[in-house]
């Protein structure tokens, strides 16, 4: 049986695709296949957001209602976006009117050589779709990745500072009942899967589908947000044979809460956990708002983060310092390991063929612990990290001598794979947080570690900070304590 | 959830008044906020880019094989595997180019394709065509190339122990500094290492070109000089000029990227097509464009100075040492123009600026926005702020006394006298609207209580010169047709990428007219339209072409003043050009109505019209002369926060002053501003481009290569124009050239970081801070001032 089919709404129009090389990004389908060049290729790599799209999707909680997301369409296959409203900037304007999300553009000057700009209008739109008040912050987070070399920002922040009023009248607003309608008639259909040009891709909708699939077919790559797999693709020419799309596997796109866990589905979009993350670890959701851009985070996800076994992936050490798990699963099969054992070497997991990340499980804090979290990069927003440095300590109560009584201390950046400092961690367990336990630790820690220089930063410049590190963290504690603020960060967080 | 520390105001503060709505009630245009005149299609997706034409019937993409050595012979190419990829059609070498194989702009020493060797890593070796742009790619990925290795010189040092340059050394001299500076009562000597800048525009090299049916070609490409692309692409086909048409609508940003730099691409398009007589597209890949093209150059400048006790300079020797790559390109004049500017804004007095043009195995760098005028400017900055700790002083007041006089200490080192001087005003007036002194005092007292983070403000002064130093130039063309319905349509030399010149331009012609600023259509700048083009840099583009149209237009009018008197029997003074309509003595005329009268009436109602800068001049055999019409001038305070643990910072707050002379467009003006300060500010900072042991980019791609994003910004950013301020030469309704001058405030951030780092020993030590300052080189700085202080 070849089945070959997705299906998909280009703003109100529904398209149906079959023999199309599943290769292809959206923004090659657009400006390719549909000869819509309003989409423009900046990078080919989701670095500048030119290409941003956005799509409406069915509120999985809510299915009578739709989340406007943004996302680089230069690095999204375009298998992924079967049950979806792919909305592009051409979609914006009602006849000869700009939307509102066009027109304060105009209205600011915030507009130069104009290569961005459909980019930028499409995030903002996006931002204004979920929030009709944003403030700066919102704007900046919502814009981040998105480059433009001419302006200077400050004409496009305010056009889209702008309050929102006249989104509400807009097009896609009054085809909102009959977008659900039409949404929720695509989601009947069966598993969307494409072939062309020999090559195949297949989006099952539930776990034992996929453990089938992946069984039967050991060498299929599997995508999720795919803004790491589809660079092989766009820089490095790769042809992917088999592709498997968990973006719709249910199992993996849950986000769960028990009394002593956050159990986040390995498929599920950062921009969908960030507020949870948030409300336990404030300064991982600050950290979180600083991987990648909006547009990365709204298909980037937990599974590929850690999956990918990165040395610099900003979520690995955050895990491991948390003692958090991840459960795998082999064709039916289910093993929970710590994150920390996951990696053996450089892009080195203990993975088996076949086998999959399920979820991953992160503790809910108690009394007495603390995570601390540092992003340390050149630029603040949409950066890798030369060294991400996640510190979780549990110390007694005041009462009880203030000892820590539990550390970790888990680095990025700093080997080949996410580790802990052990013999940094050993200088302070059992001890007082204290300026002599801290200078042994900083100490341990040029033993822990022997970083490499390249392009991000130097082997010098990592120990250095990731010790410094250390007694920024104890500067902090104490701030706390002693109620003293001394002030430690640039940007809040890290 | 981010939030920052100490800005109580999120806000930026530009004036409004100025910026706000476009303003497009009332006639003509000049002085007014109009919009720029692709706005609508922009924010819509409808602005047409070279790669977004609609594909030729039969277009083939191209693609180009690299050398994978810095420097070697090249022994052998096997390009059997090329040839037999899928979708190919075509594959050439040096050897298939009909005309020259030597593409360099002003000197020889670039192949359009590789010559029996490769000077850098990426330079183009062959060249395929395909039926598609990823078999193209695919392909030109499949060459066996065997190569004799040779040794690269990848250092400015070394380029210079080995006297290895591109162009001979040069200097300039204004009296006797060697004794002015050892009989000064102090001196100081010190060095410092500027780092080069990727133009990352958003639109990468792209170029079409289209057989025509008379052996020649119409070439559709993005690039700041479409003349040079017209003769380039002529003499590789060896066909006349007049066979090869150039149309430029728009560049998604240039930045002086694609000043030379698109030429490449548009030539190998054209010995494609001309071979398989296809159309065929060349567009870079980010990553290539990136590798391929050149690059702002790198400087390694020294100095040593002379002053006296108010740390005002008596004599100076400074050198720069640019990192010109491995070919010639513009170098000879981006070095002259470091050389021009080692002064900025102040009085050298007894000065020697010597320039070496180094020739490293890199890929040539080339023209970027401030054509080494920043690069020379930030050894005078250094040398302003290691006079102030030398001395114990704010680096204001060391500013302030070395600045050029009014009518005394007013000549440059290149003998020009700098008229029309209002950088002292400028400075007091930046002074007191930014608050700098409370906030100094403040920040000093921020630093006594902070143990981690630091603060630091700067204010720094910019004089450029405008003009082209290669004086033939200096010279701009403009074709005005007036159509029988009474619509302009209006064609310059000049090229639009983002800087609003089209509609610069279109003001003018309105003004002139008296008519909406929708009345004059702006298309393609088109070589066969107007002939021998400048390219559109050097902040040139309205100065020259506004005048060429002004000119046009003028010749138009006149003819249309006389045809009036003639006609309707009245003095020219009763001829009034007013709100759309021609007033002829008692009679009024829509504009519509009077073109057509005129078109009846046998009046020609087109015309060219011309322009050339006068009073310019320069001799390099002495090195004196008037090379610039006149100086923009402008200032900047910026406050930054630093974190002494990570060398992380944030830019708290800017304020700038910028003399833009009569704006002819203050939106336009100040997008100008704020764009190039903000780039600036990134070439100073986070920009960072890595070459590895082996002349390999390292930082070749935006993941890598990390320009200004939304939030790098000044929180707090607050630009004005220096009101009533007409430029004293007779520029274009007195306005200034405002592309490139304000690039250089970005200094203000690079010297308040070394302000907040200079706090950690109390401003006792001058920091060293080579550029970019990444954190990782402010943190480095702050641990060697912490062991100086010990």
């Amino acid at each position: 049986m070849v089945k070959n089919k997705i299906k998909f709404l280009l703003n109100n129009r529904l398209v149906e695709i079959a023999n199309l090389d599943p290769n292809t990004t959206v923004l090659q389908y657009l400006r390719e296949e549909q000869f819509k060049t309003g989409t423009k290729e900046g990078c080919a790599s989701g670095d500048c957001g030119a290409c941003t799209v956005v799509l409406a999707e069915l509120d999985p909680e809510n299915p009578a209602q739709l989340t406007y997301k943004s996302i680089n369409s230069c690095i999204t296959f375009i298998g992924s976006i079967h049950g979806k409203q792919l909305i592009t900037v051409e979609d914006l304007k009602e006849g000869a009117k700009l939307h509102h999300a066009q027109q304060t553009m105009v209205d600011n000057h915030a507009s130069q050589c104009g290569f961005c700009t459909p980019g930028f209008v499409m995030s903002s739109f996006a931002l204004h779709k979920q929030n009709n008040k944003p403030n700066r912050a919102e704007v900046l987070e919502a814009l981040a990745g998105n480059l433009c070399r001419c302006t200077g920002y400050r004409s496009i922040i305010e056009a889209a500072i702008t309050s929102s009023e006249g989104v509400a009248e807009d097009s896609f607003a009054k085809h909102y009942q009959q977008t659900v309608a039409s949404l929720n008639e695509l989601q009947k259909l069966p598993t969307p899967s494409l072939v062309g040009n020999g090559n195949n891709f297949i989006a099952p909708t539930n776990i034992d589908e996929l453990a089938t699939e992946l069984t039967n077919e050991p060498t299929s790559k599997l995508v999720a947000g795919g803004t790491d797999l589809a660079l092989s693709v766009t820089q490095n020419l790769a042809v992917i044979d088999k592709l498997i799309y968990v973006g719709n596997v249910a199992e993996l796109t849950t986000l769960t809460e028990t009394d002593s866990d956050i159990i986040i589905g390995a498929a599920l979009p950062y921009s969908e956990f960030i507020d949870t993350l948030h409300h336990y670890y404030p300064d991982l959701g600050e950290m979180i708002e600083r991987i990648g851009s909006k547009q990365v985070r709204n298909t980037g996800t937990l599974g590929g983060n850690v999956g990918n076994a990165s040395p610099i992936g900003d979520m690995p050490p955050a895990l491991i310092a948390l003692g958090a798990t991840m459960t795998l699963h082999l064709d039916g099969q289910e093993r929970t390991i710590l994150v920390e054992d996951f990696f053996i070497d450089y892009k080195k997991t203990v993975i088996q063929p076949s086998e999959f990340i399920k979820s991953i499980q992160i503790p809910k804090p108690k009394a007495g612990q603390t995570l601390k979290l540092y992003k340390i990069s050149k630029r603040i927003d949409d950066d890798i990290s030369a060294v991400l440095a996640a510190f979780f300590i549990e110390q007694e109560t005041e009462q009880d001598g203030q000892k820590i009584t539990k550390v970790r201390l888990a680095f990025g950046g700093m080997a080949g794979i996410p580790k802990r400092g052990l013999a940094a961690e050993s200088a302070l367990l059992g001890k007082d947080f204290t300026k002599e336990s801290v200078a042994q630790a900083k100490k341990a820690l040029a033993t822990d570690f022997q970083p490499m220089s390249d392009v991000r930063a130097s082997d010098k410049y990592r120990m250095t900070v990731a010790q410094n590190l250390i007694e920024k963290c104890y500067l902090e504690l104490q701030s706390t304590k002693t109620r003293k603020v001394i002030e430690t960060r640039v940007v809040n967080h890290a | 959830m981010r939030s920052l520390i100490d800005v109580k105001k999120a806000s930026s503060n530009t004036d409004k008044s100025v910026v706000k709505g476009q303003d497009n009630i009332g006639l003509g245009g000049v002085g007014r906020s109009k919009k720029h005149d692709s706005a609508d299609k922009h924010v819509a997706g409808e602005a047409i880019y070279v790669d977004d034409r609609p594909a030729l019937r039969g277009e083939l993409h191209a693609y180009v094989g690299q050398s994978t050595m810095a420097h070697a012979n090249i022994l052998s190419m096997d390009l059997s595997a090329v040839k037999a990829a899928e979708g190919v059609v075509a594959v050439i070498t040096v050897e298939d180019v009909p005309g020259h194989t030597d593409i360099g702009p002003v000197f020889p020493g670039d192949p359009v394709l590789a010559i029996g060797k490769v000077e850098f890593i990426g330079q183009p070796l062959f060249a395929v065509a395909a039926t598609s742009y990823d078999l193209a790619r695919k392909a030109a990925r499949l060459a066996k190339v065997e190569y004799e290795e040779l040794e690269a010189v990848l250092t400015v040092k070394d380029a210079l122990a080995k006297q290895n340059f591109v162009r001979p050394p040069f200097s300039m001299k204004r009296g006797d500094s060697d004794t002015a500076i050892a009989t000064a009562a102090h001196q100081l000597s010190g060095e410092i290492v500027v780092g080069g800048q990727e133009h990352m525009y958003l639109e990468g090299q792209v170029s079409t070109a289209e057989p025509t049916e008379d052996g020649g070609m119409n070439i559709y490409t993005s690039s700041q000089h479409p003349s040079e692309v017209q003769k380039l692409v002529a003499e590789v086909l060896d066909i006349p000029l007049n066979k090869v048409l150039v149309d430029m609508r728009r560049m998604g940003g240039g930045f002086g990227g694609k000043e030379t730099q698109a030429a490449p691409w548009a030539c190998i398009a054209a010995l494609l097509a001309n071979v398989t007589k296809r159309p065929v597209k060349f567009k870079l890949a980010r990553l290539d464009d990136m590798v391929m093209t050149g690059k702002r150059h790198p400087f390694e400048n020294n100095y040593t100075v002379g002053f006296d006790q108010q740390g005002q300079i008596k004599g100076i020797n400074i050198e720069v040492n640019g990192n010109c790559g491995y070919s010639p390109d513009l170098s000879d004049a981006i070095v002259d123009r470091a050389m021009f500017h080692s002064d900025n804004a102040y009085f050298l007095d007894q000065a020697t600026i010597t320039g070496n043009r180094c020739k490293l195995n890199t890929v040539s760098h080339t023209a970027y926005r401030g054509f080494g005028g920043p690069q020379g400017m930030m050894t005078i900055e250094m040398i302003m702020d290691d006079i102030a700790r030398h001395l114990g002083k704010d680096p204001l007041d060391i500013r302030k006394i070395n600045l050029y006089g009014k009518d005394e200490r007013n000549e440059t080192h290149y003998h020009q006298t700098v008229e029309h001087n209002n950088l002292s005003e400028i400075i007091s007036s930046l002074e007191q609207s930014s608050d700098y002194q409370a906030r100094r005092k403040a920040i000093t007292e921020y630093n006594t209580n902070s143990s981690i983070l630091k603060k630091g403000i700067a204010l720094t002064p910019v004089k450029f010169g405008i003009s082209f130093t290669v004086q033939h130039l200096n010279q701009a063309g403009a074709l005005v047709h007036i159509y029988t319905d009474g619509t302009i349509h209006l064609s310059h030399g000049g090229s639009e990428m983002g800087q609003g010149l089209n509609i610069k331009v279109a003001q003018i012609v309105a003004e002139e007219f008296q008519v909406d600023v929708d009345t004059v259509a702006i298309s393609a700048a088109r070589t066969d339209k107007v002939p021998n083009s400048s390219p559109t840099a050097a902040s040139s583009g309205t100065d020259l072409n506004g005048k060429a149209a002004e000119a046009a237009a003028k010749t138009i009018k006149q003819r249309l003043i006389d045809f009036a008197c003639e006609k309707y029997q009245v003095e020219a003074a009763q001829v009034k050009f007013e709100n759309n309509h021609v007033i002829v003595g008692e009679q009024s005329f829509s504009f519509a109505e009077f073109s057509q009268i005129a078109y009846m009436g046998r009046v020609s109602l087109s015309s060219t019209g011309f322009y050339k800068t006068p009073k310019i001049h320069f001799d390099r055999a002495t090195g004196q002369g008037r090379p610039f019409f006149y100086f923009a001038t402008g200032a900047a305070v910026s406050e930054v926060i630093i974190d002494t643990l990570t060398g992380e910072y944030k830019t708290v707050r800017t304020d700038i002053l910028q003399d833009v002379g009569s704006s002819i467009n203050p939106a336009i003006d100040i997008g100008q501003i704020e764009g190039a300060f903000v780039q600036g500010m990134g070439w100073l900072t986070t920009e960072e481009l890595v070459w590895n042991e082996q002349g390999r980019l390292l930082s070749n791609n935006p993941a890598t290569y990390k320009i200004p994003a939304i939030n790098d910004a000044p929180e707090d950013f607050r630009v004005a124009l220096v009101p009533n301020a007409p430029n004293g030469e007779r520029t274009i309704y007195n306005s200034k050239a405002v592309g490139e001058p304000p690039f250089m405030l970005g200094m203000s951030v690079w010297s308040a970081l070394k302000d907040a780092i200079a706090s950690v020993n109390d401003y006792k030590t001058s920091p060293t801070l080579d550029t970019p300052a990444t954190p990782e080189r402010v943190l480095f700085a702050v641990e060697a001032i912490k062991r100086a202080a010990k």
